[in-house]
């Protein structure tokens, strides 16, 4: 039995040590916005927070996970006010399939946390690894862009 | 709550659509006045529209107790925001808010049959027949009203689904008059689309409707579907798509706890409740295969292409190419070569299936629910109406999802399991099954008289097909030959191929554009120039020269040193030009695409903001295909497993995108999921040789082969 934090809640989860964390979130917890895109850590649509850093859950295994706090893209909306990583994707409409969304935010969460004052260059930097076959880059630029200004180094998670 | 009468009016009850029962019909969308339309008696809409939609119906429109408007359609939403854009039409014909309206989409119990979401087909096609399906909604609540408040439809006007009489305080909201109704109606005569003047809600931008589910992980894909004792399903799969199955050892994956093994002919998986145990448990499995010897690879598809068409299509001709050489001062014939190219997107394949009460219910990412509604009914042996096929967001399709193999395996494996079974594809299974580009070839002889008119086109494409080969640029002689194999002939490509966002016409507008530019360098002209010595069409014209307002273009010689590039083309009834400026690293060939404008004459435009979003997704897209992207193969296996050897654009890759929409309000509405990614091969072609000299013959256009190209 592997025990963490989801989302501020204990859960336990009945697990093998070497099953990966996105799929324990996906199929034990059916917590399904964490999505998988490649199973390698290439594309970054499973990403999610372990203790406030983006991670790729694909690549994590549960032992590792233990006694750790994982934030997904569930855990984010507070009593129905959106992150403003998440208001700014939608103010800017950074978003087509919405299939890479969930890891693009949670990236995008962690990066600000580290940078909160990020030139649009440390922006691509720090987003390159997170991929978008419908071509919306450059609006999620702009979208943590803004999430940055309004942020201003708030918001931790 | 009123009781309302249930009186028949100037309107007639519809059959309802064959195979159903007016009462499991009715039933099925619950209280609410439903409206069903058919565009058969719409006699203002074009044939374009009336021939590519079924002759029954082809949306209902259900105004329920609350107000709420639902609108069915068989269309799916896979990031291109129709379910946004159709909305918009729906709210503006029938006068309600636009937030009042949800789109229910691609359904296949509860919408009305679609071919499928592709070919840029959804706005300037189905759109029409939606807003007449608001119009003839409008007008019959209206009637209804008349009816109720004892008065003329001519005295009424509506404003948010509220009807008020004019004159008077009288008033009835939309939901008022659909209280106890479950009736299906439709109407005589036909009423009239509303005019541009008149719009309230169309041509106005709006935020993309799914961006609250999209952003929270709320949204729901086929792979996200969970139900009671759902078992994840790991297929078998063969080393190459030409291998077949001779053996496979089971023994060890049934031993292991709780995996059900499934031996279904080729289609062997393991089960579980958990996808890690079932991906454990197949590859347990021993298997021989037996695969033939085939050589073929990216760099000998293209003379086994040349060599191996069997069937000719003269798509297009005028006059006569000999007197055009004739007439010729100049003459330029290139052969130009484009590789397979992977869809690739986020989401793989995906299903989930689940027999109930006899029926098989399934989830699928796929652009075309009809279709894997019959497919699977074939497939299985069942009564089309026992297939039931769900609505599920779709994360990218660009023509991928028009297949639907993993529909057929979790259908098959739930059928032959009598368990609930999703299978998800890998990446590895996404790039070994897709349905790539095909590669193609294509020759071109042209020639220009010393002033810098095109006297003749030859134009030979082999195995892309000829969307987006027409001449529109004005050559008084020209053939258009297309080459492939003939129905029902073995298939050419050793890989699987299909539609990729605009088939074919990423090809051959590479080909033409470069084909132009060159013309206009050996003419000693600058290429906008010459594009317009060489152009009649006045929406052409009127296209380019908008683009070079945008960008700022000066007269250049290429190759210039600036990088400017030039290209135009059409696609889905939509005129596109576009102009870029990059740089080239002369040292390594690396491409930087700084800028790219795009200018579009697309008709009426319904959403502003999302159909910009679109051209941005197909400038991003296109990076790819021109510049890096590139299957390898042997014979029908794909080298490629992971993006780790297969490129697709990044953030760093993404130039400033500048896009104009002309303002056309009376034209029909015309495509715009696709017209703006036909041209960036050939503008980041006509950039690079501006930029470097270097001119590149081969897609995509890669560091290496730009350096071969500097000489």
């Amino acid at each position: 039995m592997i025990r963490f934090k989801l989302n501020g809640r204990p859960v336990e989860v009945e697990s093998a040590t070497n099953d990966t964390l996105l799929w324990a979130i996906r199929s034990k917890l059916d917590m399904t916005g964490t999505k998988y895109g490649c199973g390698l850590g290439q594309c970054g649509a499973c990403t999610v927070l372990v203790n406030g850093k983006a991670e790729r859950s694909c690549m994590l295994t549960m032992d590792f996970v233990e006694g750790k706090s994982i934030t997904t893209i569930e855990g984010l909306e507070k009593d129905g006010i959106l992150h403003p990583v998440q208001q700014a994707f939608i103010d800017h409409d950074a978003m087509q399939c919405g299939y890479c969304t969930s890891g693009m935010i949670m990236n995008a969460c962690s990066f600000l946390n580290e940078n909160p004052e990020p030139s649009t260059q440390e922006i691509i930097e720090g987003m390159e690894d997170n991929l978008c076959r419908c071509g919306t880059y450059n609006r999620v630029i702009t979208a943590i862009e803004q999430a940055g200004k309004e942020m201003k180094g708030g918001v931790k998670l | 709550m009123k009781e309302t009468q249930n009186k028949v009016i100037d309107i007639e009850d519809r059959n309802i659509p064959s195979g159903l029962s007016r009462r499991s019909f009715i039933k099925r969308f619950g209280g609410g006045l439903v409206i069903a339309v058919s565009i058969a008696d719409f006699s203002a809409l074009s044939a374009a529209v009336t021939q590519s939609l079924p002759k029954d119906f082809n949306a209902f429109v259900k105004i329920a107790e609350d107000g709420k408007v639902f609108c069915y359609t068989g269309k799916i939403e896979m990031g291109q925001g129709v379910n946004t854009s159709l909305a918009q039409m729906i709210a503006e014909e029938l006068d309600v808010k636009y937030e009042d309206v949800e789109m229910v989409m691609g359904d296949t119990d509860l919408c009305p049959y679609d071919r499928g979401t592709w070919g840029s087909l959804t706005t300037r096609v189905f759109g029409p027949a939606l807003r007449s399906a608001g119009a003839e909604a409008r007008a019959i609540l209206l009637q209804m009203a008349a009816e109720k408040l004892g008065t003329e439809v001519a005295d009424l006007s509506v404003n948010d689904g509220v009807i008020s009489k004019k004159g008077s305080s009288g008033s009835i909201t939309y939901a008022e008059l659909t209280q106890g109704q479950k009736i299906i109606k439709s109407l005589k005569g036909k009423p009239k689309l509303k005019s541009p003047s008149e719009f309230k809600v169309i041509g106005k931008s709006r935020k993309r409707v799914d961006g609250r589910s999209k952003v929270t992980g709320g949204a729901k894909y086929a792979g996200d579907i969970r139900i009671d004792n759902l078992h994840y399903a790991k297929i078998l799969r063969p080393p190459s798509l030409e291998s077949k199955l001779i053996s496979a050892d089971l023994a060890e994956a049934r031993g292991i706890d709780g995996v059900v093994v499934i031996e279904d002919g080729d289609l062997v998986a393991a089960l579980h409740t958990y996808p890690e145990v079932a991906d454990k448990a197949l590859r347990t499995i021993k298997a021989k295969w037996d695969t033939p010897k085939n050589d073929l690879d990216e760099n000998s598809i293209f003379d086994h292409l040349v060599k191996n068409h069997s069937y000719t299509r003269v798509n297009e001709e005028a006059g006569n190419l000999a007197k055009g050489e004739e007439a010729s001062d100049q003459l330029i014939e290139s052969r130009f070569l484009d590789g397979y190219v992977a869809h690739a997107p986020m989401e793989p394949h995906s299903a989930t299936a689940v027999v109930e009460d006899g029926r098989m219910v399934v989830w699928a990412s796929t652009q075309n629910p009809f279709g894997v509604k019959s497919e699977l009914a074939g497939v299985l042996g069942m009564k089309e109406e026992d297939v039931l096929v769900k609505q599920a967001y779709v994360g990218g399709g660009f023509g991928g999802k028009s297949r639907n193999g993993q529909a057929v395996e979790a259908a098959r494996l739930a059928k032959k399991s009598n368990l609930p079974v999703q299978v998800a594809w890998t990446r590895q299974e996404e790039f070994f099954y897709d349905h790539y580009r095909p590669a193609a070839v294509i020759d071109i002889k042209s020639g220009i008289t010393q002033e810098g008119k095109i006297q003749f086109w030859d134009y030979n494409v082999y195995f892309a097909g000829s969307r987006g080969a027409d001449v529109w640029y004005d050559i008084p002689n020209h053939q258009v030959k297309s080459y492939s194999r003939g129905r029902g002939e073995a298939r050419v490509h050793p890989l699987n191929t299909g539609s990729w966002r605009a088939p074919g016409n990423n090809t051959n507008s590479f080909a033409r554009e470069s084909q132009i530019d060159i013309m206009a360098v050996k003419a000693g002209m600058d290429p906008l120039e010459f594009r317009l010595k060489n152009l009649k069409d006045p929406r052409m014209i009127r296209t380019l020269k908008a683009c070079a307002d945008k960008f700022g273009w000066k007269p250049i010689k290429s190759p210039s040193g600036k990088g400017y590039g030039i290209a135009c083309g059409t696609d889905a009834g939509t005129y596109v030009a576009e102009m870029a400026e990059v740089e080239v690293d002369k040292e390594t060939g690396e491409v930087k695409v700084i800028r790219v404008v795009c200018v579009q004459d697309m008709g009426l435009v319904i959403n502003p903001q999302g159909a910009t979003i679109q051209v941005e997704g197909c400038i991003n897209m296109g990076l790819g295909y021109a510049l890096k992207e590139d299957i390898k193969f042997k014979g029908g296996a794909s080298s490629h497993k992971s993006f780790g050897n297969y490129d697709i654009p990044r953030f760093s890759w993404v130039p400033k995108v500048e896009t104009v929409l002309l303002d056309l309000p009376d034209e029909p509405s015309q495509g715009g999921g696709e017209p703006a990614i036909v041209v960036v091969g050939g503008v980041l072609a006509n950039a690079i040789y501006d930029a470097v000299g270097a001119r590149v013959y081969q897609l995509p256009m890669t560091p290496e082969r730009i350096k071969a190209a500097m000489v």
